[in-house]
């Protein structure tokens, strides 16, 4: 009573039913990652398995940086170590005010008695390699949850500010530059103190300062760092430099562009800060939110 | 210059341990370190049209869709984006797969360049769905240097499969 065909001919579904399965279940995915974040679990393992791999990618890359070190000529050691002994005495010079004003500083927080600023405690980091993503500026270092690296850590390097950590795998972690164009960091002007906020552009080569007026005092070549005031990064790191302001008059806001200090390009050594211990209460903007819900209370309560 | 085209040539059947290390080969360079990735082929997304075209038996959509997974997690993206854009691109791969081979590599070069812009075309569209900004018009740069590979990657590939049944031990070279 068989009639079905041998079974060699058997091929399964139909194509179309199979891609439309494969698409109709990566749409899902997007979907969950994209609105729910429910797929980090199976991105971890995804990522921790391919770790090992993109290591040994890597490896003969590090293998050849280290040979060309090895290899470089006395005469460049030696002139950068003529530079670094000028340095270190002028750091020295810095660091013996530094103790000093960091005394007094102490005193004066006595005085006030203001809670003392926790000293942060740095995870030195390297970069793995830049996000292979075109649309987001991204790159992943080597440290993860199982150094302490956590969601939200402030990542700066010898110039200035890098960006936050937005992903942590147990070995490797994902830093948003603070060039990506969702990504905004609170900053201020050196020169007369003045808030803004930064934000990245789509290009993801500069920053913006945006609802700013157009006769703000913002000059070219002022230099911003982190006001503090968010609660991650901590205050006085530097941010960039203004490179541009356009005062266009048919624009409500003024146009400026600032270069972000921080190299992830040239230098490949980051250091993840921890963000401040105790965010600052957040201004009293609930207030006025109370007075309606009390009067539809009390209204419904009448009624 | 179709050398290998059908009915000129019987080429021996495929290791499918070769075809699992073309795969993780391309995966490998994919991930390298690129300053910038707008410019550079997506090796893995031709291999996996290489060999769907060519054992598309072999080759079917689920494979596709888990390197795209594994894709997605290496480089951090959204999940599914390139899972997505594999398997629509090894689904064409497979049904067209009869009409490509017919023909000679210029003629088959360009249908697989309509394939892989195919699949650019669709992680743009995901991405800019997913509020992503404009990377620029390099970003379809990389399907056409890609499909300039074809012919190249078509020849080393199929080189395992066009050595000789019975290897004569004797020969000069």
């Amino acid at each position: 009573m068989e009639h079905a065909p041998p079974p060699f001919f058997n091929r399964g579904p139909a194509p179309v039913v199979r891609v439309t399965f494969f698409v109709l279940l990566s749409v899902f995915l997007m979907v969950i990652d994209a609105r729910f974040r429910y797929t980090e679990p199976l991105r971890q393992v995804l990522m921790t398995a391919a770790y090992p791999l993109q290591r040994a990618v890597l490896a003969p890359f590090e293998a050849a940086g280290r040979i060309g070190d090895y290899f470089q000529s006395l005469a460049d050691l030696q002139t950068e170590n003529a530079e670094l002994r000028t340095e270190k005495l002028k750091a020295a010079q810095d660091l013996m005010t530094l103790e000093a004003v960091r005394a007094e500083n102490a005193r004066l927080r006595g005085l006030l008695d203001a809670r003392d600023r926790a000293r942060s405690d740095a995870v030195f980091a390297e970069i793995i390699y830049g996000s292979r993503d075109p649309f987001a500026r991204r790159v992943v270092i080597d440290k993860g949850f199982t150094q302490g690296i956590d969601l939200g850590r402030p990542v700066i390097d010898t110039a200035g500010v890098v960006g936050q950590v937005t992903r942590v795998t147990p070995l490797a972690s994902e830093v948003t530059l603070i060039t990506h164009k969702d990504h905004s960091i609170p900053v201020q002007v050196v020169r007369n103190g003045l808030r803004a906020i930064a934000y990245g552009t789509s290009d993801g080569a500069a920053m913006e300062l945006r609802h700013l007026p157009i006769n703000i005092d913002v000059q070219n070549d002022d230099e911003l760092i982190t006001s503090g005031i968010d609660g991650v990064y901590p205050q006085g790191l530097p941010v960039g430099k203004v490179t541009r302001v356009d005062r266009d008059a048919t624009f409500s806001f003024a146009r400026i562009l600032v270069t972000p200090l921080a190299g992830t390009d040239r230098q490949r050594q980051v250091l993840v800060l921890r963000p401040l211990e105790e965010a600052p209460p957040y201004p009293a903007a609930e207030e006025p939110a109370k007075k309606p819900a009390k009067g539809k209370k009390a209204r419904r309560s009448e009624g | 210059m179709a050398i290998y085209a059908p009915g000129q040539r019987i080429l021996l059947p495929v290791n499918p341990w070769f075809i699992a290390f073309t795969l993780v080969a391309a995966f490998f360079f994919n991930v390298l370190p690129w300053r910038d990735v707008r410019a550079v082929p997506d090796l893995l997304a031709v291999v996996i049209v290489f060999w769907a075209i060519r054992e598309p038996r072999k080759i079917g959509i689920g494979i596709p869709f888990v390197l795209g997974l594994v894709m997605d997690a290496a480089n951090g993206v959204l999940l599914g984006q390139h899972a997505l854009a594999y398997s629509v691109m090894a689904f064409m791969a497979n049904t067209l797969s009869r009409r490509i081979l017919w023909f000679g590599l210029p003629a088959q070069t360009v249908h697989v360049l309509g394939i892989l812009l195919t699949g650019q075309l669709l992680m743009f569209g995901v991405r800019m769905i997913a509020g992503a900004s404009f990377p620029g018009f390099s970003y379809f740069l990389g399907p056409l240097i890609a499909a300039a590979l074809w012919p190249v990657l078509s020849f080393l590939m199929l080189a395992p499969q066009r050595r000789p049944e019975s290897v004569d031990e004797t020969r000069p070279i």
